[in-house]
């Protein structure tokens, strides 16, 4: 280890998201999300929400429960289909959009509710996540030897990396449904980051983690976003870790954005303290 | 103990992920398919080659086929036994139609048929999931069924409304019909199945074999790693199929050597569906178990009576094998409701931190 970060190359040198797609430059909008409406039958979950995405940064998504917040992240990564509004992802807008669409763009999830391939081990799942960069079709596969070990053995590289940096090489061949809540949690962000996204969408990361859990979870996100240059959207209840680690946070209630800007904006808020604390009638 | 992994150390991520990390595991394998290849045939007999040998290979490739789709992919299904239909009346068909071309080719061209009606009958299973789509199978089990009756030419205009499979030969000597000798059929059975099983053990340890899986425990997630669902879905249609219906072949041409539309019928269907079950589904040796406990348990219950010297009318055998087998069924599945695979790894476990409980 010589400590060293190299930007563009990944934490020390790693094969780990080496090629990487600058189209869009530090700071530019990587995604933007236009007038976005959201309803299922007579619900509005989303009504009229615009934000952006700026590369590099780590943008919290917040709100009370039920204001949408994961309905949001659903739309963007293609599970729902708003009724209105636009969504550009790297320039290119889209209508509508199938979530594996949305992978092959390079925007990868985690789950509020932890969502791993509970019979796989530790190392397939995060090998699953590697399915889109892996080539050799069908008839290269019914011959595992040749062409299509030499690519398994390529990406086993690729992900023992993230196993090192995830701190889970212990746990590499027990099956995931085995493995306690917190570990599952890092074995997920594994699996997202094994697709070498451009966009991070983390669905409540930290939920019901104890405070040393949180303070990992807290460093590998900062680590991802530093060291790899990915960029971070996150929901969060935790006030603390909202404000600690994003750039930007949004805040939503009732499917409308009632703030956005930086945390120290949004914290004085009045609109935000009413969403929260109530206002009396 | 003998089975212990300690001191075999992985240098390369080839050797790790072999299918057989272990070299106690490999000898095992050696050891078994030289008895199933060498001393099974020298050794084994008639009676135990045809009646037991090979009937078990044929469930036993079913049951991997049906298993890939249930098991790994997890999509229940219901129209095994029509899938095995399609293979062996295309079989059937194309070995009639060109009888110069060699019988084994066709069992495994055969397999693409039932593959392509596979992939027809799976498409539903992108909107209906569990036991909707095994009524949605059930159709095509119905509906192929009906064919093999209701088609004269599938079975070439027969009286008997049966498929009877001609004499073809292999390097000269018969392989199918009255003089084909048993310790033959069993050995192209045995080439068969083991090469669709090796087939299936790479298949299943690769990227496909993780597409299915990621699909089966949680397709929303899968989906957002960039597996697109139907394809994969088709795929595991697809590949069950070609296994059922070259199972389907195998069984009319080198076991039953003719067979009628009732063979394929709904209860064949359910009876490999529970091999699958019993022998743990996910599992590619747990299909030779489950095949081997369903078809095998029975046999060895029947010639108990006799072995111990008790004379038993053979009713009353009959009737005490279904309330063994049963049984066993239900002790099994409390015991272990992941399958006998699930047994054999906890064994396993046990034996490799033997003496120490853990």
């Amino acid at each position: 280890m010589n400590g060293q970060t190299m930007s563009g190359q990944g934490m020390n040198g790693l094969a780990l998201f080496s090629r990487r797609d600058d189209s869009v430059a530090k700071g530019e909008p990587l995604l933007t999300v236009e007038n976005v409406s959201l309803r299922f039958g007579g619900v509005k979950a989303i009504s009229d929400v615009s934000f952006d995405i700026r590369k590099g940064e780590v943008r919290a998504i917040i709100g009370p429960n039920g204001a949408g917040k994961t309905s949001m992240l659903n739309v963007i990564n293609g599970f729902y289909h708003p009724q209105e509004g636009r969504i550009s992802f790297r320039g290119q807008t889209r209508r509508r959009m199938r979530p594996s669409h949305a992978a092959a763009q390079g925007i990868s999830r985690t789950f509020q509710n932890v969502a791993l391939f509970k019979g796989m081990s530790t190392l397939d799942n995060i090998m699953a996540g590697r399915t889109l960069h892996m080539k050799r079709g069908f008839f290269w596969q019914l011959w595992r030897h040749g062409p299509a070990l030499d690519e398994e053995i390529r990406h086993r590289r690729v992900v023992e990396e993230i196993i090192d940096f995830l701190e889970i090489e212990a746990v590499r061949k027990t099956p995931v449904g085995k493995l306690p809540y917190g570990l599952q949690k890092r074995v997920e962000l594994g699996r997202a980051l094994a697709m070498e996204p451009d966009l991070l969408l983390l669905d409540e990361p930290m939920a019901g983690m104890n405070l040393e859990e949180k303070e990992d979870m807290c460093r590998f996100i900062l680590d991802v976003n530093n060291a790899f240059g990915v960029t971070i959207a996150l929901i969060e209840h935790d006030m603390g870790v909202v404000m600690d680690l994003s750039d930007r946070v949004v805040v939503l209630e009732y499917g409308r954005k009632i703030a956005d800007g930086a945390p120290d904006e949004v914290k004085a808020s009045q609109a935000v303290i009413d969403a929260y604390l109530g206002v009396a009638h | 103990m003998l089975y212990r992994e300690t001191g075999q150390f992985k240098t390369s991520y080839k050797a790790d992920m072999a299918v057989f990390p272990i070299r106690q595991d490999r000898i095992g394998l050696a050891i078994i398919l030289l008895l199933a290849f060498v001393a099974m045939p020298l050794f084994g007999g008639g009676f135990l080659l045809s009646a037991v040998m090979i009937p078990l290979l044929v469930f036993a490739l079913a049951a991997l086929g049906l298993n890939l789709l249930t098991g790994y992919t997890g999509q229940l299904s219901l129209g095994t036994a029509g899938f095995m239909g399609v293979g062996a009346y295309a079989c059937y068909k194309l070995t009639t139609f060109f009888p110069e071309v060699n019988l084994i080719v066709w069992i495994l061209a055969s397999g693409f048929f039932s593959a392509a009606v596979g992939v027809v009958f799976g498409l539903p299973s992108l909107r209906i999931k569990g036991f909707y789509l095994a009524v949605a199978t059930l159709a095509a089990q119905f509906f192929l069924q009906w064919c093999f009756i209701r088609i004269p030419w599938l079975y070439n205009n027969n009286v008997s409304g049966a498929i009877e499979a001609p004499v073809r030969t292999l390097f000269g000597m018969p392989i199918t019909g009255p003089h084909a000798t048993p310790e033959l059929r069993y050995l192209v059975v045995l080439s068969i199945v083991a090469l669709l099983t090796w087939i299936a053990s790479n298949l299943v340890h690769g990227r496909i074999g993780r597409s299915w899986m990621a699909v089966r425990d949680m397709d929303i997630a899968a989906e957002l790693m960039g597996i697109r669902l139907l394809p994969t879905k088709l795929l595991a249609f697809a590949v069950s199929s070609f296994y059922c219906g070259v199972a389907g072949a195998l069984m009319v041409f080198l076991w039953y050597g003719s067979a009628e539309p009732e063979v394929f019928s709904i209860s064949q269907s359910f009876l490999i569906l529970f091999m699958v079950i019993i022998g743990g589904l996910g599992s590619l040796i747990g299909s030779f178990l489950g095949a081997a406990l369903i078809y095998g348990l029975p046999i060895v219950l029947k010639s108990l009576f006799p072995m111990l010297g008790l004379s038993v009318g053979a009713a009353t055998v009959e009737h005490i094998t279904f309330m063994v087998v049963g049984a066993m069924i239900i002790g099994f599945l409390i015991v272990e409701p992941h399958g006998l695979a699930s047994i054999w790894r906890t064994i396993k476990q046990k034996l490799r931190v033997w003496p120490f409980p853990y």
